[in-house]
């Protein structure tokens, strides 16, 4: 058994970002990781992907992105690349290939059980992420078997899928990326769309992400919003990171053939019925990204922003006027399902009192139990609590905490 | 000079906010069962009584019991006594968007002077009569269009209609499948 002040839970953004705080104030510590830095960008991501938030805006405590190309957008080997050059720039104590079996109250502080020893800390980070598991819709099982599922985990790339129709749920980021890219190798993508939040890659000549960090959307605290619940549950924006600027809403997914229908309602007799609510579900996401721009151009106006193009509003969203309610699965149209509904964190070596009725985890800005601290989840202190700009911020305000409490918490 | 006039659709929304926090402490409150009594008359008449319903844990009886009557049109050589049943569907799809509507306006401090919904539903009776298999019996499709008048941009409005739409039990069971299990007593 070993002692020592502070453990961190995951080597990725909010790990690496927690461990330079930590070191910064002095405090000891060590980083658990089950794989190595960054592992769910090595190991769960699909090959083309490509972050959502540019270069320079992948800013992390004491380090920052200095390469040629500030407005561009990290690939996966670049990612790993950057957390691994941080992790060495922080001298990051990282206990790789360690995976956590249990952690537990004990003696004041908490004991944290791994494939290789226990150990027993005042203070613990949980930097996992909120990305470790992909929900898969209890409908899964009805599904012919002859249907191949997967999930954004297990999806690399279309060179992986049997030819034929490909059947996408879900579109947001991952479904809108996966829409296009399994389109552009010739098969035939149905996108079945809930609620999605429709958002241009560039507007007035700058990228959505710089804008929502000058005009403090990006900033804006739990305490800002009426219903922090509601603001943690928004979807993630229709984005992809290209260089081209893409505007990937789902109007230009049907340009390049993509058929969309409603939200995947439910799966009877062999076949997949989608909601008629998808003409609402695109005027809601319009509005939204219509009131967005409507902030966004005040901001620039009140602000006297040089160098900006025109204001500008997009077409709203096409819908067919008859989308397809329904599809039979069982007519070899459709080979392949693809579940893009979201990912959920997984806590289940998480072994105390600390999750609401529906198995979330309880938490205040950060702060679960005396001690116990998570890191890096959507809009956890601020709405970029979760992208790797806005991890820092979150992970020097606990450090702070772990600093001011150094000593008045008994082992 | 601006006056502010409070809004009043006469929408008792702090006691729906109210509800809502007592749910959160008290799920199972939230449990609900609606019923309706239907007995037929005659021909393609019946009525149905509605009273009764269960809810925050327990049997709720209404003062009065309502009556909705259903039948079919001459052209269908029936008696013509009360709409049929798919119109009462968008009769209530219509209530209950506008019933939304209402509440969503007076949470956003909108007020409303006037509202009306047009509900239209295409359907093809061939269905019904079994004459093609390819043709459902339901509606194909349904439109719905509202006259607003009310004190907010034409954006503003378009935000009320999308919310109702959002939150109306109607409109998600016509556009999603519900489970319907029907039984001889």
């Amino acid at each position: 058994m070993k002692r020592i002040s502070t453990i961190v839970i995951g080597a990725g953004q909010a790990g690496l970002a927690m461990s330079h705080c930590l070191s910064a104030r002095g405090i000891t510590h060590v980083v658990i990781e089950r794989g190595e830095v960054a592992n769910s960008w090595r190991k769960e991501r699909w090959d083309s992907l490509r972050l959502l938030t540019p270069n320079w805006q992948s800013r992390l405590p004491g380090f920052s992105w200095s390469g040629p190309d500030p407005n561009g957008f990290m690939s996966m080997p670049e990612v790993i690349r950057y957390f691994g050059d941080y992790a060495a720039a922080s001298k990051a104590p990282v206990e790789a290939s360690t995976n956590v079996l249990s952690v537990s109250a004990e003696g004041g502080g908490y004991r944290l059980s791994t494939d290789r020893g226990d150990w027993l800390c005042d203070n613990l980070v949980i930097a996992t992420g909120a990305c470790n598991i992909a929900n898969v819709p209890a409908q899964a099982s009805a599904l012919p078997a002859d249907i191949r599922q997967l999930t954004p985990f297990r999806y690399r790339g279309p060179g992986q899928l049997h030819e034929g129709g490909v059947l996408i749920v879900g579109a947001s980021a991952t479904g809108v990326q996966l829409a296009d890219e399994i389109r552009a190798a010739g098969h035939d993508v149905t996108l079945a769309a809930g609620e999605h939040i429709r958002m241009p890659r560039h507007y007035r000549g700058r990228d959505i992400q710089w804008w929502m960090e000058m005009a403090g959307i990006h900033a804006a605290a739990v305490e800002d919003v009426d219903d922090v619940e509601r603001a943690r549950r928004v979807p993630s924006l229709q984005l992809v990171g290209s260089s081209e600027r893409r505007f990937l809403d789902l109007n230009a997914l049907r340009e390049r053939g993509v058929e969309v229908v409603g939200r995947l309602a439910g799966i009877r007799d062999g076949r997949a019925l989608f909601s008629g609510a998808l003409a609402n579900h695109s005027t809601l996401s319009d509005l939204k990204m219509n009131r967005l721009l409507a902030a966004l151009d005040d901001w620039a106006e009140r602000s006297g922003q040089p160098d900006l193009l025109p204001a500008e509003r997009f077409d709203p969203t096409g819908i067919s006027p008859a989308p397809r309610l329904s599809c039979d699965l069982s007519r070899g149209e459709i080979r392949t399902v693809i579940w893009a509904t979201g990912f959920r964190p997984d806590y289940s070596w998480l072994h105390l009192p600390v999750f609401d009725a529906k198995g979330r985890l309880n938490h205040r800005g950060g702060h679960v139990a005396p001690g116990l601290y998570v890191l890096g989840l959507p809009f956890m202190r601020r709405r970029n609590s979760a992208l790797i700009d806005g991890v820092g911020s979150d992970a020097q305000a606990l450090a702070d905490h772990i600093d001011r409490t150094r000593g008045r918490r008994a082992a | 000079m601006n006056i502010a006039v409070k809004t009043d659709n006469g929408v008792n929304t702090e006691a729906l906010m109210g509800a809502r926090g007592a749910f959160e402490q008290m799920p199972q409150a939230a449990a609900f069962t609606f019923r309706s009594a239907c007995d037929w008359i005659q021909g393609t008449q019946n009525r149905n009584a509605i009273n009764g319903y269960f809810g925050l844990g327990q049997e709720h009886a209404r003062k009065q019991t309502f009556t909705i009557d259903s039948d079919h049109p001459e052209v269908f050589a029936a008696a013509d006594k009360a709409p049929t049943p798919p119109e009462i569907v968008l009769a209530a799809l219509a209530s209950c968007l506008t019933g939304g509507l209402a509440s969503v306006a007076q949470h956003r401090g909108i007020q409303l002077h006037s509202a009306r919904a047009i509900v239209e539903g295409d359907i093809d009776v061939r269905g019904i009569l079994g004459m093609d298999p390819d043709i459902r019996n339901g509606f194909s499709a349904i439109r719905v269009t509202f006259e607003i008048d009310a004190d907010a941009s034409r954006e503003d409005i378009e935000a009320l209609v999308a919310q109702s739409q959002k939150r109306s039990a109607v409109f998600d069971i016509l556009t999603n499948p519900t489970s319907v299990a029907v039984a001889v007593a």
